[in-house]
């Protein structure tokens, strides 16, 4: 299975977001993603973004370096 | 938030568009600094579409932007705000998604004389000409007060269902919002652009001005947000984290700007921007001292790192809050 990483470090919302919307749109199905940020917003906002969207989070993790958000790709070339 | 559920009541398929400028005011941007922790870290946009039931589109328009902010052709208002070639601009890009997307027609919130700039009834047809949007822009809070679209014309969309409201008294819309049974939603005074600030606007035209032309990127207008902004000299500014959270996110700019941090005394992050030499180093690192915890200290041990790591110490008097000239400050 393909794994993807994107890294959101140092951007502020709703940039970690648009990384991940943009990178996602290419991205066949099943695809993991794993977005590595350093504004705990993400933990919220690419959630949010999967649900409207209708991907799947799989696992969201903070360690005191970073939070990761873990992505699959459900419905590729359905969102901006 | 209203619009998008009045349309919706209609049983007609509405999505959103969200357009990143790199002014906006975010909960994040806030969420940097470790005091305003407690407000909920969300993007009110994305928590407006899950309210509502409907997909939301980021578009990153940075870029692009630019030319909105550097050269407004309607000019700006009370601050750098170029309110109404935003607008313009918006629902210009709002009309290239919705051909590329396959949509019918656009709606906005917007309701006559709400905004002194963008909102008035005389600037809405100029919106409609300047953007190219050909009687697609449909405005369903104040439509019964102008001429009907072509959603309207063609039973898209049934003008009954549609409001009248106008001026600037948000009683209607809350009103509307109380039926919708809407319980929380963004505050109705606006302010969810850095431009219309006066603070944040003081410091974009300083930055033009230290520079050859009026130009920014990203960073730029990033960093113009966190922190407190010294300007000594014409050659060089100096920002100063106000607490751990900027101090932090400060630090990860250390390889694109010199940094300096207190050694001997707990004290915040700090950055230079522009080209400094010894004398303005110790300057830096004085305003710096001032604001750590050895501010009454004879000396303060500051170290100094160069973007290409390499660190060197500097011990200086701290400056008192009475030798900062307040022309320094931005």
């Amino acid at each position: 299975m393909n794994r993807i990483r994107i890294d959101c470090r140092r951007l502020l919302c709703p940039l970690p977001v648009i990384r991940v919307q943009d990178r996602v749109e290419e991205l066949p199905p099943g695809t993991l993603v794993e977005a590595v940020c350093s504004d705990p917003g993400a933990l919220q906002d690419i959630p949010a973004w999967c649900r409207l969207n209708g991907h799947e989070v799989v696992d969201t993790v903070s360690t005191s370096d970073a939070h990761f958000v873990i992505l699959r790709v459900i419905n590729p070339g359905n969102q901006a | 938030m209203l619009a998008v559920r009045v349309i919706k009541e209609q049983g007609i398929h509405v999505e959103g568009l969200n357009f990143f400028t790199g002014f906006c005011v975010e909960g994040h941007t806030h969420a940097v600094r470790a005091k305003d922790r407690e407000r909920p870290k969300r993007n009110n946009a994305l928590w407006v579409a899950e309210q509502l039931g409907v997909k939301l589109h980021f578009v990153d328009v940075v870029d692009e932007y630019k030319d909105v902010v550097l050269n407004p052709k309607y000019g700006y208002g009370a601050n750098l705000n170029p309110c109404l070639d935003c607008k313009i601009f918006m629902v210009h890009k709002a009309v290239e998604w919705m051909q590329s997307r396959g949509f019918d027609f656009i709606i906005t919130g917007e309701v006559i004389g709400q905004r002194p700039m963008s909102q008035r009834k005389n600037t809405m047809p100029l919106i409609e000409r300047d953007a190219q949007v050909q009687h697609l822009l449909l405005r369903p809070l104040c439509a019964k007060l102008l001429p009907p679209t072509l959603p309207e014309r063609e039973g898209w969309v049934h003008r009954e269902g549609l409001y009248g409201f106008s001026g600037r008294s948000r009683k209607p819309q809350i009103a509307l919002a109380k039926q919708f049974g809407f319980e929380e939603y963004s505050q109705p005074a606006g302010g969810c652009c850095f431009l219309t600030d006066p603070n944040y606007s003081r410091k974009l035209r300083d930055l033009w001005e230290r520079r050859s032309g009026r130009s920014y990127e990203l960073d730029d207008i990033i960093l113009l947000k966190i922190g407190r902004h010294f300007r000594p000299a014409p050659n060089f500014k100096v920002i100063v984290a106000r607490e751990e959270g900027e101090g932090n996110f400060l630090h990860g700019y250390r390889k694109q700007y010199i940094s300096l941090r207190t050694l001997s005394h707990p004290g915040p992050e700090a950055l230079i921007e522009g080209t400094v030499d010894s004398d303005a180093l110790h300057t830096a690192a004085r305003i710096l001292a001032r604001y750590s915890q050895g501010r009454n200290a004879a000396q303060v041990c500051v170290e100094v790192e160069i973007t290409d790591g390499t660190k060197h110490e500097l011990q200086v008097p701290p400056f008192s809050p009475q030798e900062i000239p307040k022309d320094w400050m931005l």
